[in-house]
């Protein structure tokens, strides 16, 4: 059985562990990772097969949920963006000193140039920080296939393995060739106690144990059929090309040119010398941070000639586009079209309609009247905010960031101190901060807007939709200094009086200001006319 | 080795990736190879939108046309036509929507930008959304470009589209294939009798 699917990378990475026998995905959406669990939710085969996948409340969560599945015989996929490993980093390095049962991939999205995140962290580096083995493919199909691989390799050497995407290859499309999906694992929960309790007699034994595997693994990369030599001309150029950076490579590449394609890590140090000494010179060509090529540099030694991002032929920062590597491998060319005179920017914007609006409508009118205020946002649609014509917030930085930057700089004494975070953002980070808040009677409003959805990544289920009022009052935020509003124009006058009335008040308010995202509600509505 | 490489473009919500599965359809359907990069997230709410649809007889390297690769710019916005000029390959052409998108308080002049684009070599422009109305198809402007868009793309003929379209929107019913098919046929005969 075999047929041929149009599957952007995201998908294929779901397909190809559906196929490659998965029981379970825990995922957080963010982009461009979401798709995978997207797909794995709607997949037919996914259903017949019982395969876990709603939503998790933040990347951590669905990190432990995932070792437990793997505890207990399972092949698990935990699926996030690139700052999403540093939510989960605790578990996911500590997964490696445990080591696995059941296959477990750990599959971070990255995302260089920052379409849709805050920086652009290359998360091979958390890879080599945990120790465990890291795939990265190239294209849709080496997408579908590698986790096949990546599952049988985790099972084999009985360690977690990162599994790397770029937006890019997560947000492309192209035919992939499917085979027949494997069965997923029996039950067999784990039973050496002495590998899972991490007291520092066993940790010692088993960080032990995680560093004596490294040799293992990498002979491993050394003999992948992923990473693959093809010499031209001696003396020439060599390349090394990561991941997607091979496409770019392989689109311009000039006659004579050795290319080393990069797909597995710990790096492959055996056919890197092999390419070294066919040629007089290597550029590696990377998407993301210089990773390899801090390594290769380090390798080779200061002697050898090393070109990349560090030194300047390809850009230090921002994605790799066909026209930077073609001009690094010197045979770039100008554009034949200048850029238009007549063009403007168009940045995206809350929607028309969108409760978040009617938010930062009340709150700038209300912070007008206090010159000191500050107003502390967060990562989801509502960071919008900060641009025209709201202009609304003084930061963005992390996920949850804004109730504990607000309430760190309360603590300093700045007031009004005032907070802005979305609904799944607070169940995703935001709790935990308004507890310290609470117990530390800091005097700051929160505003939790909730439109009843995780809206930025597309709709997705929100973790704590119709309890937030009741987690605010459980984590100890006074029932008088808790309030749930509508926000429409013409609640305008008792939005803007309970703001006044809680920013005057030294302790912690919040308020709720809920109602459901433009773009969810019309799906539902569309959906409901498609049945009726 | 025949090939196409094409840039979509448009503001978020527009309909531009519907029009770049319809391709990616057909070019399936026609057993060509295909790469589609596409834009999702932060930037479709209400900001420029783009896809990358390489079609070609050969295996594709990257998800990515280069500079000056493009041998047509399919844009519902004529502004969002323009920002991807420097991808136009120099007889390349540009098919787009002609009434203007104003969500942003600098939109520039609309007759500099209008004379802008009429400069290009070869441009087919057409206020696709009055057509759409006019023909009683409202929600079908996307398809209204495509059918403008279809003479330009030899390597898929234009029964191709039209199986694909009908393979695509299957799933919200009879009707709503209909309408779709119609406009692109719309689109179509307007393509023609603009480019005579």
């Amino acid at each position: 059985m075999s047929e041929k699917r149009l599957l952007l990378g995201d998908e294929a990475v779901a397909l190809g562990a559906l196929y490659a026998g998965l029981s379970g995905v825990y995922a957080y959406p963010g982009t461009p990772s979401t798709e995978i669990t997207e797909y794995i939710q709607q997949s037919p085969l996914a259903r017949e097969r019982g395969v876990r996948s709603r939503w998790c409340t933040n990347e951590k969560t669905a990190m432990e949920a995932a070792l437990g599945m793997s505890y207990a015989g399972k092949r698990a996929l935990v699926c996030m963006k690139h700052v999403g490993m540093n939510v989960c980093a605790d578990a996911f390095v500590n997964a490696a000193v445990t080591g696995v049962k059941g296959g477990l991939v750990v599959l971070a999205a990255d995302d260089p140039s920052m379409h849709s995140s805050q920086n652009e962290q290359d998360s091979r580096f958390y890879g080599r920080f945990a120790m465990v083995p890291i795939l990265e493919p190239s294209c849709q199909q080496e997408a579908f296939d590698m986790v096949a691989d990546a599952f049988a390799l985790s099972e084999s050497l009985r360690l977690p393995v990162l599994m790397r995407l770029v937006t890019r290859l997560a947000h492309s499309r192209a035919a992939v060739q499917i085979g027949a999906p494997l069965p997923q694992n029996a039950f067999d929960p784990d039973d050496e106690r002495t590998r899972w309790v991490l007291l520092p007699g066993n940790a010692k034994r088993q960080y032990a144990s995680l560093v004596a595997k490294q040799e293992e693994i990498g002979s491993r990369a050394g003999t992948s059929p992923r990473n693959t030599l093809s010499l031209g001309e001696k003396g020439g150029l060599g390349v090394i090309a990561a991941g997607i950076g091979h496409n770019y490579v392989r689109e311009v590449l000039p006659a004579g040119v050795s290319v080393l394609k990069l797909s597995q890590y710990p790096l492959p140090a055996s056919q890197v010398r092999s390419l070294a000494a066919h040629c007089g010179r290597i550029l590696v060509v990377e998407d993301g941070q210089p990773f390899a090529e801090e390594q290769v540099r380090a390798l080779l030694g200061p002697d050898y000639p090393v070109q990349g991002r560090l030194d300047g032929p390809l850009p230090r920062t921002g994605e790799l586009t066909p026209d930077c590597v073609a001009a690094a491998l010197g045979v770039g060319g100008a554009a034949p079209h200048a850029p238009a005179l007549n063009l403007a920017a168009r940045p995206p914007q809350l929607c028309q309609g969108c409760g978040h609006r009617d938010v930062y409508a009340a709150l700038n009118r209300v912070v007008e009247e206090f010159p000191g205020a500050r107003v502390f946002g967060d990562i989801g649609c509502y960071t919008l905010g900060a641009l025209p014509p709201f202009r609304a917030i003084d930061s963005c930085v992390d996920m949850g960031a804004s109730i504990t930057m607000a309430k760190g700089a309360a603590d300093a004494g700045l007031r009004p101190a005032i907070a802005v975070i979305g609904d799944s953002t607070f169940t995703h980070s935001g709790m935990t901060g308004l507890l310290d808040a609470v117990n530390d009677r800091s005097a700051i409003t929160v505003i939790i807007s909730d439109n009843l959805t995780t809206a930025m990544t597309g709709g997705q289920d929100s973790a704590g939709t119709h309890k937030y009022e009741a987690i605010c009052l459980a984590l100890g935020v006074e029932r008088e200094h808790l309030h749930v509003v509508v926000p429409l124009p013409a609640n305008m006058e008792e939005i803007t009086r309970i703001l006044r009335e809680e920013i005057a008040y030294e302790g912690v308010s919040v308020i709720i200001p809920q109602r459901e995202c433009m773009q969810t509600l019309g799906r539902k509505l569309r959906q409901k006319k498609q049945q009726s | 080795m025949s090939k196409i490489d094409i840039k979509l473009c448009g503001v978020g919500g527009q309909g531009i990736l519907s029009i770049a599965t319809v391709l990616g359809e057909a070019a399936t359907l026609s057993g060509l190879q295909l790469k589609q990069a596409e834009v999702h997230g932060m930037s479709q709410r209400g900001g420029d939108v783009q896809s990358d649809l390489r079609l070609s007889t050969a295996p594709i390297w990257s998800d990515l046309i280069p500079l000056g690769g493009a041998d047509l710019i399919v844009s519902m916005e004529p502004m969002e036509a323009l920002r991807y000029l420097p991808y136009l390959a120099p007889d390349g052409a540009v098919v787009t929507s002609s009434r203007p998108l104003v969500n942003i308080p600098n939109y520039p002049d609309e007759t500099a930008l209008l004379s802008e684009l009429d400069a290009l070599p070869h441009v087919v422009r057409l206020d696709i959304e009055a057509v759409a109305r006019e023909s009683g198809l409202p929600k079908s402007a996307n398809m209204v470009l495509l059918g403008m868009a279809a003479p330009y793309i030899g390597l898929l003929p234009e029964e191709c589209l039209r199986q694909a379209i009908a393979r695509v929107f299957s799933r919200k019913g009879e009707a709503v294939v209909e309408a779709n098919l119609k406009a692109f046929s719309v689109g179509l005969s307007h393509s023609m009798t603009v480019s005579k």
